[in-house]
């Protein structure tokens, strides 16, 4: 009867070589810019489970997530688009959809990805499922800052030409662009997280082009209009990025160009309400997801450097030094810790926001972009 | 006509100059870095080009060297080429053009 029993364990477990079940709610991804490779991680173990190879150049890499957290969609600047499969950690399809690429984005419902290049300059539409090819939409110059808006519409910001063009995708095969002037050189965009409004930091002039998606009829206007004051700024060695996690509560926090400063916006009425002085010039500034903080990281040579600001008392709480080359930072769903990438050091830290302690570090090779399956389930990510 | 010996003396004697002030080896790597890594960001970190134009050995091809170099030293005014002269000096920014126009090394 017992080895009965032991013979029946053995035959059960033999079974279940599959993998155990797992969600994918605490899943994510480091990318390993270097390498061609993402690591695929567990925030709630402090783990890398697995990685997978062959994403091509992935100097500046960025992802988004299927709905169900199951693919993660990297955008490789070879104009590579892979679909990762995080669950048997493999690549599920890929595609080379353009020579040079820099990013892209996640509808509303999920069903299509679309990416934005530099060359040939313009977006392109994708099934979700499929990878398959369904329109695109030339711009004639370099895209940037594509964000996920409400009703199956994409907003995006062209480099060379200043404008920024929202595309609704209703009807995938066929879509229907609306155009806008927004301004010099926009560099990057972002959506506030409620989806209303794009915003596209402008790097020609001092300012920030400002849509309401809700009436775009009304067209852009200018916000921050003059922050340098016809100063002269400093060298940018290396160009801001925007997303939704600039706005904590009713504030946005904004990257001053070739200043050392973080431009505090009230999104009430889209006037100045302050600026922070902080270690060097801006690259992420990033609420963490309750709003109670918002950390900073710099542009190269001060690229060693994070700053924490306290949303509520508007004051630096916070100077870490978490590595060289701190190029990215995530944090986790409910804010309790955050992700720093170091490039030079070939290392991931993971922080806690309430002390600051560093929890542990993970071995990566020069990693990049942290992107966790939470961004699933925010508009504008 | 009479300025012609002077061409040929001054290239080799350029050559000379630059060799004398070559970058040690241990700067050579770090320069490497900087540029396939910080001039990445924008170039590509195959510098097959980004918001930066590419800057493989091919499109580099028929430009002038000096030009090249007065680029990274002074940056393009009205574009995103930002000026690297307080990070670079004069000698190690013409090792990264003649890297550059001979297919840059790899890290
Ligand atoms: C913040 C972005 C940025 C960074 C960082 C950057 N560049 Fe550039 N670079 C540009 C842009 C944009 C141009 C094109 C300017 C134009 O339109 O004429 C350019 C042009 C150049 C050119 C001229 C190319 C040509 O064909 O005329 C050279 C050479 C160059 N960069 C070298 C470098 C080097 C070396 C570094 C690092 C030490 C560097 N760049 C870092 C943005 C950048």
């Amino acid at each position: 009867m017992r080895t009965l029993l032991i013979l029946l364990l053995a035959f059960l477990s033999g079974c279940a070589s599959t993998p155990a079940l797992r969600g994918t709610g605490d899943l994510g991804i480091v990318i390993e810019r270097a390498s061609g490779r993402v690591a695929i991680v567990d925030t709630s173990a402090h783990s890398i489970l697995a990685r997978v190879d062959g994403l091509g150049d992935l100097s500046h890499a960025s992802a988004v997530f299927s709905r169900d957290g199951r693919y993660a969609y990297v955008f490789g600047r070879d104009g590579g688009l892979t679909k990762v499969d995080l669950l048997l950690a493999r690549i599920d399809r890929r595609v080379i959809q353009a020579g040079n690429s820099i990013g892209g984005a996640i509808s509303q419902d999920g069903r299509l990805v679309v990416a934005q290049n530099y060359t040939p300059g313009g977006i392109k539409v994708f099934d979700a499922a499929t990878l398959e090819l369904l329109s695109e939409v030339p711009t004639g110059s370099k895209v940037v800052g594509l964000a996920d808006l409400a009703g199956q519409r994409f907003g995006y910001a062209l480099f060379d030409t200043g404008e920024i063009w929202l595309t609704d995708l209703t009807d995938p095969r066929h879509p229907r662009t609306r155009k806008f002037k927004a301004g010099q050189q926009p560099y990057d965009g972002l959506v506030t997280p409620n989806g209303r409004h794009y915003l596209a930091g402008l790097f020609g002039e001092d300012g920030i082009a400002l849509l309401d998606t809700w009436q775009p009829e009304a067209g852009a206007k200018k916000i921050l209009e003059n922050y340098g004051k016809g100063e002269e700024k400093l060298p940018v060695f290396k160009m801001p990025h925007l997303r939704g996690w600039a706005v904590a509560g009713n504030r946005a926090y904004l990257p001053a160009i070739g200043r050392h400063e973080v431009l505090v916006v009230d999104t009430a009425t889209w006037q100045e309400v302050g600026r922070i002085p902080v270690k060097g010039q801006p690259v992420f500034v990033m609420a963490r997801p309750d709003g109670r903080q918002v950390w900073v990281n710099f542009a190269f040579p001060d690229n060693g450097w994070v700053q924490v600001i306290d949303t509520h008392t508007g004051q630096l709480v916070q100077t870490l030094q978490p590595g060289k080359a701190i190029l990215h930072m995530e944090f986790t769903p409910r804010s309790e810790e955050v992700w720093l990438s170091a490039r030079d050091d070939n290392t991931v830290s993971i922080y806690d926001t309430a002390s600051f302690a560093r929890k542990t570090t993970l071995a990566a090779e020069s990693p990049s972009g942290i992107f966790f399956t939470s961004r699933a389930h925010r508009t504008g990510f | 006509m009479r300025i012609a010996p002077f061409l040929f003396l001054a290239v080799p004697l350029a050559a000379v100059a630059a060799r004398a002030s070559e970058p040690t080896p241990g700067r050579q790597r770090e320069l490497v870095h900087l540029v396939r890594q910080d001039c990445g960001s924008c170039h590509g970190m195959q510098l097959t080009g980004g918001l930066g134009l590419p800057l493989t050995a091919e499109a580099l091809r028929d430009k002038p060297l000096e030009g090249l170099e007065a680029t990274i030293h002074g940056g393009r005014p009205g574009t995103a080429m930002p000026p690297w002269k307080s990070i670079l000096s004069d000698a190690e920014i013409r090792w990264i053009v003649e890297k550059l126009m001979t297919g840059f090394p790899k890290e």
